[in-house]
């Protein structure tokens, strides 16, 4: 968190600590305007169309994909995750992700993949509780990259923390670094795995952002079957593009990320936790 | 993966050499009947010469693959997914085969040469519209129980 070390854990954004009630209003009238707008593209788009262009302003949203281009550090892609809208039983993201990317079918809960879950966290004095999604929080400084003894962990340059299975061999030191507890290790041989996620045994694999999505121009499963079906919890967009509806939310409202304090820069916000 | 480059350049060495002897399919006619035929294309014509792919086939995944991963560079020729789509068997079932069947494309050359792949071991064999409940059949046989 960038304010981290001017206003201690505990306060979310040093913008917005004490800056009173006004411009919370003007935020609030901000967010209900852009939410509308969000509500009217989803229902007159035609699903993957372009619904990854948030807000009223849907060329601004994200630069045109250009096919054959290499990912560019330019852009730092990242999520923003609204817990207040989280609901505690809805699991849409959870479902949307193991349809999209085929995993979590062998039936045994100690071993089986784990792209993305629901927590509920509540404070065991008080009973306050909230629910958020947790996945691989896409680290600008990843540990699971840093312990990597063949480099088959790997940041992509747009931000975007991967395995590449042809080199990985399955020694899941990474999974022991990650702090999110975040990735799997495949332990039974599969077959008709989807052709745009490849997963094999004794390999480790995490949320890929659905990066196979992002480079076509859409946006993650977790985040479209969010704003469907859910609260519209889920914001994806380039944290690097001050114009782009994440970066202007992260830097008018209050965000947390978690664990903040390992210094490994996630690109998942969150608000209200 | 895991196999190191030297066996996996070795392999390819071992299959280009191999696979210079392949026919042309259809086979002219008085051909070796022993020499494998792989699966014609759906298409008209391959993304590359055949020559060149019998030679090369390997180099051009190999190095799509890493584009792929690592850039995020997705262009359609060269995509393993491209080749299983257009040159998907039908199995005994109707359906396209997986690796599984020495049918399917790529065995039919491998088996031949004795090169194995680890490709399948991750990728999907045949098209996605024919994997509905593929992958959890192979769950179950694993793990010794019907599939759900």
């Amino acid at each position: 968190m960038s304010c981290g070390s001017k206003c201690g854990s505990g306060c979310g954004d040093g913008a917005t600590c004490g800056s009173g009630g006004a411009r919370g209003d003007a935020a609030d009238t901000a967010r209900r305007a852009f939410l509308r707008g969000v509500a009217a593209a989803v229902t007159t788009l035609a699903v993957g169309v372009t619904l990854y262009s948030f807000g009223t302003e849907p060329a601004a949203a994200r630069a045109p994909v250009v096919p054959g281009a290499k990912v560019s550090a330019k852009t730092r892609w990242g999520l923003l995750i609204d817990a207040a809208k989280c609901g505690d039983g809805c699991t849409a993201c959870v479902a949307a992700c193991r349809k999209e990317n085929g995993w979590g079918d062998a039936g045994r809960p100690a071993t089986d993949a784990q792209w993305i879950r629901k927590l509920t966290v509540r404070n065991p004095r008080n009973g306050a509780a909230f629910a958020l999604p947790m996945m691989c929080q896409h680290c600008a400084d990843p540990p699971c990259v840093d312990v990597c003894p063949t480099g088959a962990s790997f940041k992509r340059a747009d931000g975007i923390v991967l395995v590449d299975k042809h080199t990985c061999i399955g020694c899941r030191y990474c999974m022991m670094a990650c702090p999110y507890k975040a990735r799997s290790f495949i332990h039974e041989p599969l077959e008709d795995q989807k052709p745009h996620a490849p997963r094999g045994k004794g390999t480790v694999e995490s949320c890929t952002l659905c990066v196979h999505r992002v480079d076509e121009g859409r946006i993650p499963a977790c985040v479209e079957a969010c704003s469907d079906a859910a609260g519209g919890a889920m914001l994806f967009g380039d944290l690097n593009d001050p114009s782009s509806e994440i970066a202007k939310r992260v830097a008018a409202y209050r965000t947390t990320r978690i664990r903040a304090d390992l210094g490994c820069d996630p690109g998942v916000y969150y608000r209200n936790i | 993966m895991r196999h190191t480059a030297t066996p996996s350049a070795a392999a390819a060495a071992l299959l280009a050499a191999a696979v210079l002897l392949l026919p042309s399919a259809p086979a002219p006619a008085g051909d070796a009947a022993w020499l494998p035929r792989p699966a014609l294309g759906q298409g008209e014509k391959c993304v590359a010469d055949t020559d060149w792919m019998r030679r090369n086939h390997m180099v051009a995944l190999t190095h799509q693959r890493d584009a792929t991963v690592r850039d995020g560079i997705r262009t359609e020729r060269f995509s393993l997914k491209g080749c299983i789509d257009c040159h998907a068997v039908k199995g005994a079932d109707g359906k396209p085969a997986t690796a599984a069947n020495p049918a399917h494309f790529c065995r039919v050359c491998h088996d031949y040469v004795a090169v194995r792949v680890d490709c399948f071991d991750c990728h999907a064999s045949r098209p996605e519209a024919d994997a509905a409940g593929g992958r959890q059949a192979a769950i179950g046989r694993y793990l010794g129980r019907p599939a759900q």
